[in-house]
């Protein structure tokens, strides 16, 4: 196994350099040192920890401007009859005689979800925490391969340029909705939107694809060959087997929305009818025939529905990670823990058609994917009674990561059990589309990915950065997202089961959708507070890069690999031999151990004391 | 002026929030307590959560309730009324889920805060928790899903034979309405002949399609079976009326339908609610561009005597539009010839045979 090796053999480049200002105890490879130019440590790196690092700050950047969209959204829902001529210096033609664009609104939304699903929950948090973590807590000194690592990030980022520029041409960016259905999202001539501003979404998603894909190839094969000795799979922490799952759920799905981007992308320019047929359109009837809207929405779904488990997965690895070692406590049924992702991320290949019960696809299919979508509910209650179980008879440190991981179980519950009505497709039929499915998904993977990822930040920024960031801050950010998370989504489900239709500029026009001005008002305001609450984080994450406190080696007092390495890891992670591993990675308050945990590479020979009897044959 | 201003007091706000930012710093290097592992704010933090679940989910409740009748559109249809029934099932097992999920989270965060000395209970695994708690929600699920399963299978198998057709079409960005008229066929369409006249695109060489009339708004009976032919001849649309529980997209190429029995009928609903100016109202459900939040069609729940004298006034498209019937007529002068006459001989029973349609 080439992970035992105790050299620098994989790293690349430069091995072991240093983080300035960090000592720790000279290794054997001294003489390989040499300094890096600032280019190839901190932009073209292929270190797993730098890549995570780019990942993540692209992902703030990201997080950023699609909140901003959701606020000039929300002001726009809220205050449907107000103008908003103070908008105009920075939106300029879009404000139109003092009133927000209707078409213009439509690309926000669009904007706001393409950002939030694909940059900031999948790269943002998958690309930050499976770089980071997998081979540090495998044991590895990087990726299996970093320059396909590299390239992944740069992929990302050129996609990230391409969308981002989106936003600043001429016909306006890409406004067919997230989901992009053609026709709609084909034609120029049904809304300028979809114009060059959906060949640029196209373009970057395309690109998008690609970095997900070298990512993905990535973290499989690192977790399948490079573990450390003694890491077998059943000692995996269950962050790792969250990503590895992840990876492959993305490795098998995302192809296919390449497909679909690349069919429409035929439809658009080449003259093909894939998705097109019998179109009369600005006073001209296209020749298109013989092609389906339903096919697109099949592809994109087998996409989309294992895309919002790629989103949510990570989180799930973290927080479960995260709740046991400040509960004190072994995670409770890691088996059942691995049983459960396993389960969940087989089932999510195959409920993607309850997106579309009422599209017009034939109803027995809707029955088949009724049945196995409310399957998938049980792997999820199951998890959830695992972490509820996890914090009882706990000794429990509220860190702030601690707070987000209670938070997100919470968040996760609220918006899970809604999906038991919308998979149902008889109460689809009047739920869809509608508020209330906006409700749900922005709880159960919206919000609570968000946690899971504000929880990951906050709990291994000592390791990212050597330093520690500052609590009293966290405690704030939390509180004031956690109460503006729900008094946004839980009004939201009342507007939904009125019926309200989602991606509308206006509800105005409807005696049916008159009675809820008040509430969306509220939610609006409360949603641009919870909006600038995010702010304190930025400024936290920020400032605690350059001033935070100093941290120590293991500073939450876990037992997974990484706390092993120094203070702040350099390139190989461990300046000496790669510890082996003997026990799994929760050995919380084991009774009869000196301390409350006993890390991972600490031999049972040395814990007698604590070990249990079947644990005594391996001493 | 007054921006400056409230840009001059905004950086002030920052300012002072650094200054006391760094001060929280430096008063807690002081006192010590950014050595210890586990302060003050652990009790805190724990007390918060206990407050918010307390606070927090009364509130939940007092909003909930408070806004209960405004979030229920009356209903207005047979299955609707079935369909409501098991939403509000769901939703009473779903709360209590909720409830006892969110209470054992916030109460274990609370009352199992760090205490110094105590030590964590070693628990690692179940089994038979495990598969207790598996069986439980996979029971709940089946006995969901079957009721479901079969309200569903119900909704949308097939209408019955006597029902009223009428078809609804979206465009960008409004809807219309065609009747099949007395023969109760609806005739061919094609959209290749959409004009501006044409907007559905009749081809009236098709005898079926000669009594065929569009209508401004759809009206229904009450207590008869509707089925609603769904089409859509540019982008996706969706059929979405939230008083009788319809939704169905309506797809370009590949027309779609939904069936559905009112209950009640405008007037009545008008007597239900209070509201005089009440109306049924058919909302596109699916993003179709600029006019998408405004894309309504009214829809008229009759008597049935009222209905049939309705449909009995409608005047066929060909008949009001006699130059698009001339264009068809030039090209297969024979087949057309046939049908006029048909119309007209047929014009004298118009009540009659709607009424039989019922």
């Amino acid at each position: 196994m080439a992970a035992n090796l105790p050299t620098q053999a994989q790293v690349q480049g430069g091995a072991g350099v240093t983080e300035p200002g960090v000592s720790h105890d000279e290794h054997a490879h001294h003489d390989e040192h040499h300094e890096q130019s600032f280019l190839q440590k901190y932009v073209f790196s292929t270190d797993h920890k730098v890549i995570a690092k780019q990942f993540l700050i692209t992902g703030i950047f990201w997080a950023i401007i699609g909140g901003t969209l959701s606020s000039l959204f929300r002001l726009q829902l809220g205050w449907p009859e107000s103008t908003f001529e103070w908008l105009s210096p920075f939106l300029g033609k879009w404000i139109e005689a003092g009133k927000l664009n209707p078409e213009f609104y439509l690309a926000l939304v669009t904007m706001h979800g393409t950002i939030m699903v694909f940059f900031v929950l999948t790269a943002g948090l998958s690309g930050t925490f499976s770089n980071f973590l997998i081979p540090l807590q495998i044991g590895a000194r990087d990726m299996a391969s970093g320059f396909m690592n590299m390239l992944s990030y740069w992929f990302f980022f050129l996609s990230s340029v391409v969308m981002f520029s989106s936003l600043f041409i001429e016909t306006g960016p890409a406004a067919a909705g997230w989901t992009i259905y053609p026709p709609l999202s084909a034609l120029p001539q049904a809304i300028p939107g979809s114009g060059a501003g959906q060949t640029l979404w196209l373009v970057s998603m395309a690109l998008f694809i690609v970095s997900q894909l070298l990512g993905g190839v990535n973290y499989i094969t690192t977790v399948i060959n490079l573990r450390t000795q003694g890491m077998s799979m059943s000692k995996l922490p269950l962050t790792i087997w969250a990503f590895f799952l992840t990876a492959i759920l993305g490795l098998l799905s995302f192809p296919v929305l390449f497909s679909a981007a690349l069919l429409l992308i035929f439809d658009r320019s080449f003259g093909t009818s894939f998705f097109l047929s019998d179109i009369y359109i600005a006073g001209q009837a296209l020749p298109n025939t013989g092609g389906s809207p339903i096919l697109f929405q099949h592809l994109f779904w087998f996409l989309g529905h294992p895309e919002v488990y790629i989103v949510i997965m990570p989180a799930m690895g973290m927080v479960s990670e995260i709740l046991a070692t400040n509960a004190r406590k072994p995670i409770f049924g890691y088996r059942a823990m691995i049983g459960s992702l396993l389960g969940i991320s087989l089932l999510s290949f195959i409920v993607w058609a309850h997106h579309m019960f009422v599209t017009g696809m034939n109803p027995f299919l809707g029955s088949v994917f009724m049945f196995l979508t409310l399957i998938i509910a049980v792997p999820s209650a199951v998890k959830t009674f695992n972490w509820l179980a996890t914090l009882w008879r706990g000794n429990i440190r509220f860190t702030t990561a601690m707070l987000f991981s209670i938070g997100f179980v919470s968040l996760f519950i609220a918006g899970g059990l809604t999906g038991i009505v919308l998979g149902n497709a008889a109460l689809d039929i009047q739920m869809h589309n509608t508020y209330f499915v906006v409700a749900h998904f922005h709880l159960v993977m919206g919000s609570s990915a968000f946690f899971g990822l504000w929880a990951g930040v906050y709990h291994w920024f000592p390791k990212m950065f050597g330093r520690m960031m500052d609590e009293k801050l966290g405690y704030v950010h939390f509180w004031l997202t956690f109460l503006g998370v729900y008094l946004v989504f839980l009004p939201m489900h009342y507007v939904g089961i009125a019926g309200f239709p989602r991606r509308y500029y206006a509800w105005t026009g409807f005696d049916t959708f008159s009675q809820f001005a008040d509430l969306n008002k509220f939610i609006s305001a409360a949603a641009i507070i919870a909006f600038f609450a995010q702010f304190v984080f930025i400024f936290n994450f920020f400032y605690s890069i350059f001033r935070g406190r100093r941290a120590t080696e293991n500073p939450w007092n876990s037992t997974t690999l990484e706390w092993t390495t120094p203070v702040v890891p350099g390139h190989g992670n461990w300046p000496g031999a790669i510890p082996a591993v003997h026990r799994w990675p929760y050995d919380y308050s084991k009774p009869g151990a000196a301390e409350d945990f006993i890390p991972q590479h600490v031999p049972y020979s040395q814990t007698q004391s604590s070990n249990l009897p079947y644990e005594k044959e391996m001493e | 002026m007054t921006t400056l201003g409230i840009l001059l007091v905004l950086v002030l706000l920052l300012v002072v929030f650094g200054l006391l930012f760094r001060l929280q710093i430096l008063t807690s290097i002081f006192s010590g307590s950014s050595a210890r592992e586990v302060g003050v704010s652990n009790r805190v933090n724990a007390i918060l959560f206990i407050i918010f679940l307390v606070v927090g989910g009364a509130a939940f409740a007092w909003s909930f309730i408070d806004n209960y009748d405004k979030m229920n559109p009356p209903i207005a249809s047979v299955h609707g009324h079935a369909t409501e029934r098991m939403f509000w099932t769901t939703m009473i097992i779903l709360g209590i889920v909720f409830t006892l999920t969110q209470i054992l989270l916030f109460v274990y965060s609370y009352k199992y805060q760090h205490k110094e000395g105590r030590r964590a209970f070693f628990f690692p695994h179940n089994n038979k928790i495990e598969v207790i708690w598996t069986l439980i929600p996979a029971i709940v699920m089946a006995g969901l899903v079957f009721a479901g399963w079969k309200e569903w299978t119900r909704i949308t198998g097939p209408a019955p034979k006597d029902s009223v057709v009428v078809e609804v079409m979206g465009k960008q960005f409004n809807w219309l309405v065609r009747y099949p008229g007395r023969d109760q066929k609806l005739g061919v369409v094609n959209y290749r002949l959409i004009d501006a006249t044409n907007e559905f695109g009749f081809d009236l060489s098709d005898k079926n399609g000669v009594d065929d009339f569009v209508a401004p708004e759809i009206h229904v009976p009450k207590g008869h079976p509707v089925l609603l032919k769904i089409r859509s001849r540019d982008v996706l649309h969706a059929v979405y009326m939230p008083h009788f529980r319809v939704q169905m997209y309506a797809v370009p190429g590949m027309p779609t339908k939904f069936w559905f029995t009112p209950t009640k009928t405008t007037d009545e609903m008008r007597a239900q609610t209070g509201n005089p100016k009440f109306n049924y109202e058919l909302a596109c459900n699916q993003i179709c561009g600029r006019g998408h939040f405004a894309m309504k069609l009214n829809i008229v729940v009759d008597e049935p005597d009222d209905y049939v004298a309705w449909f009995g006034q409608q005047k066929s498209f060909s008949e009001q539009n006699p130059d698009v019937l001339a264009s068809f007529k030039q090209k297969s002068d024979k087949l057309v010839e046939k049908e006029s006459a048909a119309s007209e001989s047929a014009a004298a029973v118009v009540p009659v045979s709607a009424k039989a349609s019922l």
